[in-house]
């Protein structure tokens, strides 16, 4: 029992941030801490880096299922489409890889950012799709399958790079971190349900058949391939379906809340390793 | 053109186990495209394995299996060396096949 009553005294810190942001108790750099101290005392015994695999760190069945898949993953056709498509050059002249610079493909780490001169988080979707503008091409719409399929090339060739960045001290940034840790614990929907009901709450814990990941590790892996969508789709696409399952309106792939919400995640999410992309159920 | 069969193998004493993965867009016939027009049915019928040339395993398939075939099967009294080939053909008369060698 002694166990729950300091998560729980964690879990009071964390929830009560959002309430106090005007008077600014909290830096980023402190609710991070805060963060990853409730998952190490929620789960003792699983390292903090183990979390990447998401539910399959916190259920020993579910995970030799999926291991098993792991060996012909199903995403494996989205990361040829991807290399595929990521090879190609532009009518108006230059590459995906010139367009996103040193290291690419290996980018994934880089993204989400805040762009200072745009003054809003740039995702990697984003970034593609500025490539292919300024390439000569259409962009591409967030929800179709070769953004999806060029993300998971990305992703792949970046597996093993770390989430490491700093939200930078300009108002901009700070004022975005806060709008996602804002939509991470508002409740929403019908259901009245926050992100962080249940994927800090209660993560662990069984909601139905399923077990409840925690939110730690929750940025590391996207896109994913999900069984239930039959392709492999964005973290905003999960955002969305999240969202509909408490009876909340999905927002739009790619929005402003969106984005600034995978900026929060994905810094709560710094020093894990990238590994996506990822079969999930 | 369709895209080749993945397949991988793995060889255990005389046991082959053969996993393959056959991008296929399986359209039943009955699903509609968001103007409400029916989207024509485009499934894989036939997949054959071959173990050096020998028929191994025949499947018939029909609309009800799923995007992206995921086959799976074991090839007794195997050695390495040995060539493993899995193909299909669909209802619109498309083949596409894959093969690897056992080692």
């Amino acid at each position: 029992m002694k166990m729950n009553r300091i998560a729980c005294a964690a879990l009071t810190a964390i929830l009560a941030c959002p309430l106090l942001a005007g008077q600014a108790v909290a830096d980023p750099a402190q609710d991070l801490a805060a963060f990853r101290d409730l998952y190490q005392n929620r789960f003792p015994d699983i390292p903090l880096a183990a979390h990447k695999d998401g539910a399959y760190a916190l259920d020993e069945a579910k995970r030799e299922q999926w291991l098993e898949m792991e060996d012909f993953p199903p995403y494996e056709i989205a990361v040829d489409d991807g290399a595929e498509l990521y090879g190609e050059t532009f009518p108006g002249g230059g590459s995906y890889g010139e367009c996103l610079g040193e290291g690419a493909p290996a980018v994934k780490q880089m993204y989400p950012r805040f762009d200072v001169s745009a003054g809003q988080v740039v995702t990697l979707q984003m970034a593609l799709n500025d490539c292919r503008v300024k390439g000569g091409l259409e962009p591409l719409a967030y929800d179709g399958e070769e953004i999806a399929a060029l993300a998971a090339y990305v992703a792949m060739e970046s597996r093993g790079e770390l989430i490491d960045f700093a939200i930078p001290d300009e108002p901009g940034a700070l004022a975005a971190y806060e709008s996602g840790k804002a939509f991470y614990y508002t409740r929403r929907g019908q259901l009245n349900f926050a992100c962080s009901s249940c994927h800090l709450q209660n993560a662990g814990m069984m909601l139905r058949a399923e077990r409840l990941s925690a939110a730690i590790g929750h940025a590391t892996h996207w896109p994913v391939y999900r069984g239930k969508w039959e392709r492999v789709g964005s973290l905003h696409r999960r955002f969305q379906e999240c969202n509909v399952q408490v009876r909340a309106e999905a927002l739009d792939e790619q929005s402003e809340t969106y984005r600034n919400l995978e900026y929060f995640l994905t810094y709560m999410n710094n020093g894990m390793e990238l590994n996506g992309p990822a079969s999930r159920k | 053109m369709a895209k080749p069969v993945k397949i991988r193998a793995k060889l255990k004493g005389e046991v082959a186990s053969v996993k393959s993965l056959m991008p296929h867009p399986m359209e039943t016939g009955a699903r509609k495209d968001p103007e409400g027009n029916l989207i024509a049915a485009h499934y894989i019928e036939t997949v054959t394995c071959e173990h050096n040339g020998e028929v191994v395993v025949v499947a018939d398939w029909g609309p009800s299996v799923s995007k992206n075939p995921y086959f799976a099967f074991e090839i007794l009294s195997a050695k390495a060396g040995d060539n493993v080939k899995v193909s299909w053909t669909d209802n619109l008369g498309e083949t596409s096949s894959g093969e690897t060698t056992l080692k």
